[in-house]
């Protein structure tokens, strides 16, 4: 049942889709930064994709353009998931916002911007939300050191 | 010692609005620390007398790094760090995330652990939603119920430690199977632990389920219709409280679930009341589960034959210089998975937990992330709050079950 909804779905986004594939039982589509909201229009209202699972990016430091941006949505009609994925250079790391689509894109959107910089266009609510007013740098870029420490009190001085 | 005056020190969030919507409304900040949110929650509220006009919701004060962290460790050493996500129902994060890297590595699991893995995820879903309805009910003032409760969840936790050797973060699932296999007359404590929980679920059934003050508490308070629930994300107990009976387990099955027998129940109204008791059905499904599961339980070995990802033998080690390098491989490098990209998704407690992960190949995954219920539940919960009363803030965040290591990561 899985493979009929996603060949429909294959066929009626073939023109706005550079690549679709079935990975791990869930459908892959690879598209352009300027066909999300067409995409994720005809995902929702024509094939039933009404629960927004998750926005993550993925940092390529050594390609162009440096970030996939990575959504995943779940039909509650079919049982089935998708996920969407494009691509975004690091000078204008920027996307459309999903918000007007699904309330629960707004939090999620908060994450990714605040770990990645990837800024969701048309989301006006992009304050830090895991991480705190003030905080320096995207620090799930594979650029942002690990054991690098930035303490909102500064740390108090132990006698030694 | 120079510690800063109190009045500079940084506040970590910018609230949403800093001024009243409507006349004489005051705003008023709840949390991070606060006895009556259970986990490291910030709400800030504007009132109008005693009812709640619109919140802000902050999360994040327990964030650690988690995602950032498994970037530098090898794929078997992330089990102990995804047992503390979720630490009320830690073996599902387990088996959710050795599932997904086995996806990428195309293994498939023994019928052992496959069936150990359900039966140990259904004990875990019991211990989790005890611990969330005790806490819920203690909130409420009802401290019996709660002692009963998590009297019971001690069973547990005593029980899983005799198997895994650890109450509460059990580092017990393992790329290609378990950690081990369960001792000798644990199946039949189980079934003993079972039937003493039948009894006092009952007890807290018959002290609150028609309870007035219970009642007056819990009904119709921070209501949420499916679409809604949908739109904003909700899924597990949350969502089928409102109706639908929308279950991975039972639409997209795993593990051994499409073996089983048993129903998906769903509330009313999806009110704190309908979440409550959907938790407290989902406990009696759980048990009825994992009593076909012990029935089922099928002997062979526990882990695949897999040299990528299954340790030898202990003694093998000792004595066979194939099984030294291969322990010593699997230590130092890590489990090779194969290039590629997986999403994989269970019924966890609170909703789905799914993981999505990119491997580039070799022992250390490139990117590790968690789907949990909890953040994006944290994103939604505005919708119970808003038009309650302040006083409702604490059943009904209660009832959502917000677990602190899952959402803040």
């Amino acid at each position: 049942m899985n493979e009929a909804v996603f060949t429909e779905i294959r066929e009626q986004l073939s023109g706005v889709t550079r690549e679709a594939a079935v990975e791990h039982g869930v459908l892959a589509l690879e598209i352009e930064p300027a066909n999300l909201l067409e995409v994720v229009d005809a995902l929702k209202d024509a094939f039933g994709f009404d629960m927004f699972l998750d926005v993550t990016a993925v940092d390529w430091p050594e390609r162009e353009p440096r970030f996939d941006v990575v959504w995943h949505f779940y039909s509650t009609r079919h049982f089935v998931r998708v996920r969407v994925k494009t691509r975004v250079p690091l000078a204008a790391p920027s996307v459309d916002t999903l918000v007007p689509f699904y309330g629960s894109a707004r939090y999620m959107e908060r994450e990714c911007h605040e770990m990645y910089g990837i800024v969701f266009r048309g989301n006006e609510d992009l304050r830090p939300i895991l991480l705190y007013e003030g905080f320096e740098g995207y620090p799930l870029r594979k650029d942002y050191p690990k054991q690098k420490e930035q303490p909102l009190v500064p740390y108090r001085e132990t006698k030694s | 010692m120079s510690l800063p005056p109190l009045t500079s020190l940084p506040n970590p969030i910018r609230p949403a609005f800093d001024r009243g919507s409507v006349p004489g409304s005051v705003i008023v900040n709840i949390g991070p620390s606060h006895p009556a949110t259970h986990g490291t929650i910030q709400i800030v509220a504007e009132l109008s007398g005693e009812r709640v006009v619109r919140t802000d919701v902050h999360c994040g004060y327990l964030h650690r790094g988690f995602e950032k962290e498994c970037e530098s460790h090898t794929w078997h050493n992330l089990i102990p760090y995804v047992d503390r996500l979720n630490y009320c129902s830690a073996l599902i994060n387990d088996f959710a995330y050795c599932e997904a890297v086995e996806k990428l590595m195309g293994i498939e699991i023994t019928p052992r652990a496959r069936y150990l893995r359900t039966l140990l995820a259904e004990y875990s879903r019991i211990a989790d939603h005890l611990t969330c309805i005790a806490a819920a009910l203690m909130e409420l003032g009802a401290m019996t119920a709660f002692l009963y409760l998590v009297t019971i969840r001690d069973y547990i936790y005593e029980h899983l430690a005799a198997l895994t050797g650890a109450r509460v973060t059990y580092s017990y699932g393992r790329i290609g199977g378990l950690a081990n296999d369960v001792p000798e007359g644990w199946l039949e404590r189980l079934l003993e632990i079972l039937e003493e929980m039948d009894t006092f679920t009952g007890r807290v059934h018959g002290l609150v389920d028609r309870n007035r003050i219970f009642i007056d508490r819990m009904r119709n308070v921070g209501v949420l219709t499916t679409a809604e629930a949908v739109n904003w994300g909700f899924t597990g107990p949350i969502l089928r409280s409102t109706g639908v009976p929308r279950d991975l387990r039972k639409d997209t099955p795993y593990l051994a679930y499409a073996e089983l027998d048993f129903e998906v129940p769903v509330g009313i109204k999806g009110d704190n009341y309908d979440r409550y008791y959907v938790r407290m059905r989902e406990i009696d499904e759980s048990a009825h589960m994992i009593r076909q599961l012990v029935e089922m339980l099928p002997a062979g070995p526990l882990c695949v034959d897999d040299r990528r990802c299954t340790f030898p033998d202990k003694k093998l080690v000792y004595t066979e210089i194939e099984s030294l390098i291969n322990h010593f491989k699997l230590v130092m490098e890590g489990p090779q998975v194969p290039p590629g990209e997986v999403y994989s998704a269970h019924e966890g407690a609170n909703g789905e937990l799914g993981f999505y992960i990119v491997s580039v190949g070799g022992g250390v995954p490139w990117k590790v992330h968690c789907r949990s219920p909890s953040f994006v539940h944290m994103g939604g919960v505005h919708r119970m709050l808003d038009g309650y009363q302040l006083a409702d803030i604490v059943p009904t965040f209660g009832s959502v079950n917000m677990i602190g290591g899952e959402c803040d990561r």
